[in-house]
């Protein structure tokens, strides 16, 4: 059971590095960076697919979880407390290293907080408020669930769009690199863009092994069981609405997590990225990909985010995720990756548990 | 020794008493059957004892612990296991899985161990795999294992809701009519099955309609009517039972 498992996991990392490599031989480089951006939206649809596929429930507003992420670690990255770097609190975080002293842009002295401790924050109070709107939330059952994660994503929306602090239309730019090595750090900087795509891309495999990991356990089944015949998996013992919370918090800091280092390799982040738009745009990939299926999610969420962000929807982008999402429903409800496609990735992925009849 | 006592249970729907102040006790390892024509509050009931109903008053108290309104989860993990009526299988997952959901009560991993992985939580996994495949082997449908649990055959699907049911390990399992749409050889494989899960010490406690299964397996009887209880007793005294009579009087068993 466990070689098939890491083989998918194998064929993944791969693929990545046969790709980087093509697009170096084929002197089309820059692709690079769409793909960087593509495996950091992939994150996204990654927990979406969790939270969807597995334990059954949907969330239109999951783009507000990625804006908590990314506007929380701009905010904090480019604060300016030199002002008040001689307060006690002020010069203690400094001496600690949660504070940093840098240079902005026209040589001035910034005193901000350091992209660690800003990413800490940001994916804690995404947990703590995926915690808080999902206990009540999550309650909730079909429409009544889909209309109130509707109505969470338009308050993220909101609220940054209408908040100085948060730069309001024009969103926060001048965020700066979010060191990871010596030399090495998430940017925008081309001279950093196959580093770059390679950690984007080496998140993305660990988010994959972590889920693909988790929908083989004993939580994985349970929130089939939950996602099959809710009753019944109440009266196996499985704490549904435990279940259904934690699955929703893991899947908002998997999106959080997209938002901070996103926000470091754009070097910014405005409010679309937190609009009904985008939000539809990850349900919509999750739907076309096949929601009972991990790798197929992936697999549209690169072609998909990669034709996007090449511009090859040019300006009727938001318009093909919306006509992707109603065919869909119509014509493919398990999406397209087509049953047989997906029995051979499944016997791949050991997704139906084909083999281990032999343990080893 | 009473395992379960359910004591002046009432429910009442809107307008309709669906349960009215009933009583009895279960005896630790006998099979007691609830019995009572359409409507007589029987499911009603199941779902009082399980969780999956607050009542309106009484209470219900098992292993000299009282359970009435709890949650079914919590319920679950005390030792007291239930199947439905209409069979709950879990949809898009194999005979096995379901089945191995039924240890759920009986393994710890959690979120971090499962995304994790680590060696200590495999050794779980293959415990429950291990567990569920006795399950199944016990009640003889190990082959099934690999099959999509929707796709198989009525009865075939209700023998692994019973193999889910048992791999929790209950004290007592709740069984919701299970020879409902069974022919009669199947109804006789039920039936033994009933006293083997017996004779492991589980406490069986059994809503049926077929009135051959009841007589032949139950220590004891109940018998619901318009949601009181109007005899409680082994089976010749039930049977002979003048209220008995008279409520399924020209009534057909199933």
């Amino acid at each position: 059971m466990k070689t098939s498992r890491f083989t998918p996991i194998l064929t993944l990392s791969a693929t990545v590095v046969v790709i980087q490599l093509l697009t170096l031989a084929s002197g089309k480089a820059f692709y690079l960076t769409q793909l960087t951006m593509t495996a950091y939206y992939s994150l996204i649809v990654i927990g979406l697919c969790l939270l969807m596929g597995f334990a059954g429930q949907i969330s239109l507003g999951h783009a507000g979880f990625f804006a908590i992420g990314g506007y929380t670690s701009a905010v904090l990255t480019t604060l300016n407390l030199s002002a008040l770097k001689d307060a006690p609190l002020v010069s203690l975080l400094a001496r600690l290293g949660v504070l940093t002293a840098r240079q902005d842009l026209y040589g001035g002295q910034i005193l901000s907080v350091h992209p660690w401790a800003a990413c800490g924050v940001a994916l804690a109070l995404a947990f703590l408020i995926a915690w808080a709107i999902g206990i009540p939330v999550l309650k909730l059952k079909g429409h009544y669930l889909a209309m109130a994660t509707l109505g969470f994503g338009t308050i993220i929306y909101s609220i940054v769009l209408g908040t100085q602090r948060f730069g309001a239309a024009d969103g926060i730019s001048s965020v700066p690199p979010f060191p990871l090595l010596p030399g090495v750090s998430v940017s925008g900087d081309s001279s950093q863009r196959i580093t770059n795509y390679y950690f984007a891309w080496l998140l993305v495999t660990a988010a994959m092994l972590l889920v693909v990991n988790l929908i083989n356990s004993r939580v994985g089944r349970a929130l089939r069981a939950i996602h099959g015949a809710e009753d019944a998996s109440s009266a196996m013992g499985i704490d549904t609405g435990r279940y259904k919370l934690h699955t929703f918090m893991l899947s908002a800091v998997l999106a959080a997590t997209a938002g901070v280092f996103l926000t470091h390799y754009n070097g910014g982040i405005g409010p679309s990225e937190a609009s009904i738009m985008k939000s539809v745009r990850y349900v919509a990939i999750v739907a076309v990909g096949g929601m009972g299926s991990i790798w197929g999610t992936l697999i549209m969420s690169v072609v998909l985010n990669f034709f996007s962000l090449r511009g090859y929807f040019g300006s009727f982008d938001d318009a093909v995720f919306g006509g992707i999402l109603i065919l869909i429903m119509l014509f493919a409800p398990d999406g397209i990756i087509g049953a047989d496609l997906r029995r051979m990735i499944g016997k791949i992925t050991n997704y139906k548990h084909r083999s281990s009849n032999k343990s080893q | 020794m009473s395992i379960l006592e359910v004591k002046n249970i009432s429910k009442r729907f809107g307008g309709l008493q669906a349960v009215k102040d009933v009583s009895f006790s279960v005896e630790r390892g006998a099979i007691k059957a609830v019995i009572g024509p359409n409507g007589a509050g029987k499911t009603t009931l199941f779902n009082l004892l399980s969780g999956f109903l607050p009542p309106d008053s009484g209470s219900v108290v098992y292993q000299d612990r009282p359970i009435q309104g709890k949650r079914p989860d919590e319920i679950a993990h005390r030792g007291l296991s239930r199947t439905f009526q209409h069979i709950r299988l879990f949809a898009r997952m194999t005979a096995l899985e379901n089945v191995m959901v039924g240890c759920h009560v009986r393994s710890r991993a959690g979120f971090l161990a499962g995304m994790l992985n680590l060696p200590a939580t495999q050794r779980e996994d293959l415990a429950i795999r291990d567990r569920a495949l006795e399950m199944m082997a016990f009640i003889g449908i190990e082959g099934l294992a690999q099959s999509e649990a929707t796709s198989l055959s009525y009865g075939q699907q209700r023998s692994v809701e019973l193999a889910r049911a048992l791999a929790s390990g209950p004290a007592i399992l709740l069984l919701d009519e299970p020879a409902a749409g069974l022919n009669m050889r199947e109804t006789a494989d039920v039936a033994k099955l009933i006293s083997k899960v017996r004779d492991l010490g589980i406490t069986v406690l059994i809503v049926e309609h077929d009135m051959q299964l009841v007589m032949d397996i139950s220590d004891e009887i109940v018998v619901l009517s318009y949601g009181e209880k109007i005899a409680d007793g082994v089976p010749r005294a039930v049977q002979s039972d003048p209220e008995v009579v008279r409520v399924y009087l020209g009534e057909d068993d199933a």
